[in-house]
C-alpha cells in the first residue's frame, strides 16, 4: 500500500496534522509527501523523521496553493501510482482534494477520524451526530482514494526513519483557476501557546455574558494556567473574539490535559471538539446544562463569582 | 453583477439526526434553510445592490422538490430559483452533488459569481465550493470572512490558521463565505409574500443532462457504532466555596 500524505507547513515545520497523518500511514504502508511551498528543502528532513521516503515538491508562487498541489497530484498518478492520498481537513487541504476529486473523478472521505486498510480495503472513520455516532466507510473506487482527516486524529510520533528524498515537480498549468492569486498574508498576534497544542484550554461562551469580560475572565484564567483560551461559536460569531480561537465542528479539535469550559452550554457541535480532552471541568450557571455531561468536575454557579474567586487563589 | 447563490434545504438542526436503514440521513418532513447559506444570500444581495443591477438566482439540490427553504431565501430578496429534485440523487456523494449544482450554474445563464457556505450544517465535507469551481473550470476563494468586487474581480479576506490572506481572482469564480460574514436580514412581510409567486425551474438530472450512471457514488458504509460515551464525574453547586473544589481538582492534575 503506497500513501501519499498532502504536507502542509507552518513557516518552516510540518505542520502537526501532517505529522499525525504521516505517523498512521507509516503504520499501513509506504509514505510518500507531496509539499507545495518554496521550502521544501526545509520541511523534508522533518518528513523523513516521521517515516517520509519522497517529498514530491511543487512551487505555487503567489497562487492558491490548493489549486496548484491539485493539478500537481493529477499529472502524477497515473505515472506513481498512490492506491490512497490524505489531505488534513484544514484550509487548504480542502481546497485541494476538492479540486484533485473532481480532477480524478473520485468520492471524497472527509471529516475522517480514523483510518484502517487491510489489504487493499481502506476504511475511513467519521464521527457524525457530535461524536456520538462512529460511521465507517470503505472505498469501492479505482485507486487512488481521497479522505480528509481531521486534525488530532492521530497522535504523531517521529520514527521509522527515511530519506525525506525530494522530487521536484514542475508548476502545472491549472488553468483558469490559478488566477486565484494571494496578495497579503496577514498574521495575527498570539500570546502563550497555540490552541491546539496547549496542555490547557480555557473556553469561554455566551455565558461570560459580554465581549470585554473575555479578557479578565478567560484569557487571564489561561494566562495564570499557561494555557491557550478557547471559545464557542456563539462568541465568536458575535464578533467578541476572533475565529482563530473557534472550537468545535467548524473550528479547532482541540485534546489537551485540561479543557475548562466557562458559560457554555455544550452543544453537540462545541462538543465533538473538545470531548476528546483527558479532563474536564464546567462553569455554568444552568444544572442542565449538557456540558456537565461530559464533565469530570461541574460547577453550578456563575461565571463571574466562581472565575474572579479562583484566579485570586491562584 | 448577477450571482448564484447556492443554497441547501435541511432538516431542521434542532431537531436530533437520524440515519435511515440505508445509512443516509434522514430527510423526512419539512426542509428549511441552511442557517450557514442565509450569510450567502444577504452577502449575494449586497453585492447585486452595490453593483446597481442584476440579479441573485438560487439553486438548491433536494429530495422531494423541497422548496421552503429556497421560499425563504427568495422572501429575502433573491429573484428566481433552479430547484433539482430527483430520486437518482438520494444518498448522492459531494462529487455528484458538485456535478449537479455546476450544472445548474450553467443553466442560469451569464453569471459572474457564485457563492456558498464553507461547509453545510448536516453534511459539513466543505469540498462541493472549490469542487463546483473546478467543474466549471473557474477560480476558487474559498473561506472568505470579507469579500469585495471591483473591476471584473472578487478580493476577499480568506480565513487561514494564523489570520488571514489577502486573495484575488477574476470573475466568473466561486467564493465560499464564513458564517458571520454580513448580518442576514428577516424576510419582511412583503418579501415573504412576493416570494410566493416568484419563479422556481424544476428540474431532473437528464434535463441538467446528466448521465444518471456516471453520478454513482463508489464509497460504501461498512458499519454504523456508537462511540464511547463519557461519563459525567462529579457535580456541585457554588455556595461560595466551589473555587476551594476547583483549585484542589487542578492541584490532583498537577496543572498548578
Ligand atoms: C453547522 C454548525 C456548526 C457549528 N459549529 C460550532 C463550533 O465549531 N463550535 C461551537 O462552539 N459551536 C458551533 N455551533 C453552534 C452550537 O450549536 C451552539 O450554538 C454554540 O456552541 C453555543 O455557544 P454557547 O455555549 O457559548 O452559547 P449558549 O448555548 O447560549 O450557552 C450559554 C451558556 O452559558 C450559561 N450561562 C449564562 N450565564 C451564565 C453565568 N453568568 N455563569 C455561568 N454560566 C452562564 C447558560 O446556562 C448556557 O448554558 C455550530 C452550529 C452549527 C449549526
Ligand atoms: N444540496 C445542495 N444544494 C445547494 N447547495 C448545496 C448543497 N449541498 C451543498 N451545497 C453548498 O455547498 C456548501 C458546502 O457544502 P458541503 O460541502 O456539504 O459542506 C453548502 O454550504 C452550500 O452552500
Amino acid at each position: 500500500m503506497k500513501i501519499w500524505v498532502y504536507a502542509e507547513a507552518e513557516g518552516d515545520a510540518p505542520t502537526t496534522a501532517t505529522l499525525e497523518m504521516v505517523t498512521k500511514a507509516r503504520e499501513c504502508g509506504t509514505v510518500e509527501a507531496v509539499f507545495v511551498g518554496s521550502n521544501a528543502a526545509a520541511i523534508a528532513p522533518a518528513l523523513g523523521e516521521y517515516g517520509v521516503a519522497k517529498v514530491f515538491a511543487v512551487d505555487a508562487g503567489k497562487c492558491l496553493s490548493g489549486i496548484i498541489g491539485a493539478a500537481a497530484i493529477a499529472g502524477l498518478v497515473e505515472a506513481e501510482a498512490p492506491d490512497l492520498i490524505l489531505f488534513a481537513q484544514s484550509y487548504d487541504g480542502r481546497d485541494a482534494i476538492a479540486r484533485l476529486s473532481v480532477k480524478l473523478d473520485r468520492t471524497v472521505l472527509t471529516n475522517g477520524v480514523g483510518l484502517s486498510v487491510e489489504g487493499d480495503a481502506i476504511t475511513v472513520r467519521g464521527a457524525i451526530f457530535g461524536g456520538n455516532t462512529l460511521v465507517d466507510t470503505k472505498f469501492d473506487g479505482p485507486a487512488p482514494a481521497l479522505a480528509a482527516i481531521r486534525p488530532k486524529s492521530f497522535v504523531a510520533e517521529a520514527g521509522g526513519a527515511a530519506a525525506g528524498e525530494i522530487v521536484n515537480v514542475d508548476t502545472p498549468d491549472a488553468g483558469r483557476a490559478s488566477e486565484a492569486q494571494v496578495l497579503e498574508t496577514i498574521v495575527e498576534p498570539r500570546e502563550g501557546p497555540k490552541l491546539e497544542e496547549a496542555t490547557i484550554v480555557v473556553s469561554g461562551g455566551r455565558g461570560i455574558g459580554a465581549a470585554e469580560n473575555y479578557e479578565p475572565l478567560v484569557d487571564e484564567l489561561a494566562k495564570l494556567l499557561k494555557g491557550a483560551s478557547g471559545a464557542s461559536r456563539a462568541i465568536v460569531d458575535a464578533g467578541w473574539v476572533p475565529y482563530s480561537k473557534q472550537v468545535g465542528q467548524t473550528g479547532k479539535t482541540v485534546k489537551p490535559k485540561l479543557y475548562i469550559a466557562l458559560g457554555i452550554s455544550g452543544a453537540t457541535q462545541h462538543m465533538v471538539g473538545m470531548k476528546g480532552s483527558d479532563n474536564i471541568l464546567a462553569i455554568n450557571k444552568d444544572a442542565e446544562a449538557p456540558i456537565f455531561s461530559v464533565a469530570d468536575l461541574g460547577i453550578v454557579g456563575d461565571v463571574h463569582k466562581v472565575v474572579p474567586k479562583l484566579i485570586e487563589a491562584l | 453583477m448577477n450571482v448564484v447563490v447556492c443554497v441547501k434545504q435541511i432538516p431542521d438542526p434542532a431537531v436530533p439526526g437520524q440515519l435511515d436503514t440505508d445509512h443516509t440521513l434522514k430527510r423526512e418532513g419539512k426542509l428549511i434553510l441552511d442557517e450557514s447559506d442565509s450569510y450567502g444570500v444577504e452577502m449575494a444581495l449586497q453585492l447585486v445592490d452595490k453593483a446597481g443591477g442584476g440579479e441573485v438566482t438560487l439553486i438548491s439540490m433536494a429530495p422531494n422538490a423541497e422548496v421552503s427553504g429556497l421560499r425563504t431565501a427568495l422572501a429575502m430578496g433573491a429573484a428566481k430559483a433552479i430547484l433539482v429534485s430527483d430520486d437518482v440523487l438520494s444518498g448522492a456523494d459531494s462529487l455528484t452533488t458538485a456535478k449537479v449544482l455546476a450544472k445548474c450554474v450553467e443553466r442560469a445563464g451569464d453569471i459572474d459569481l457564485v457563492l456558498t457556505a464553507t461547509e453545510s450544517t448536516d453534511g459539513y465535507t466543505g469540498t462541493i465550493p472549490a469542487q463546483v469551481a473546478e467543474l466549471l473550470g473557474w477560480p476558487s476563494l474559498t473561506f472568505a470572512k470579507e469579500v469585495h468586487l471591483e473591476e471584473g474581480t472578487a478580493k476577499i479576506q480568506r480565513q487561514t490558521e494564523a489570520g488571514y490572506d489577502v486573495v484575488q481572482a477574476n470573475l466568473p469564480a466561486v467564493v465560499s463565505v464564513t458564517a458571520g460574514v454580513v448580518e442576514p436580514r428577516y424576510p419582511s412581510f412583503k418579501g415573504i409574500m412576493a416570494a410566493k409567486s416568484k419563479p422556481v425551474d424544476q428540474v431532473s438530472t437528464s434535463d441538467l443532462g446528466l448521465d444518471a450512471a456516471a453520478l454513482a457514488a463508489n464509497q460504501s458504509i461498512t458499519s454504523v457504532t456508537a462511540a464511547p460515551a463519557r461519563e459525567a464525574g462529579e457535580k456541585l453547586e457554588d455556595d461560595g466555596t466551589a473555587f476551594e473544589k476547583v483549585v484542589e481538582f487542578l492541584d490532583g492534575l498537577k496543572v498548578i
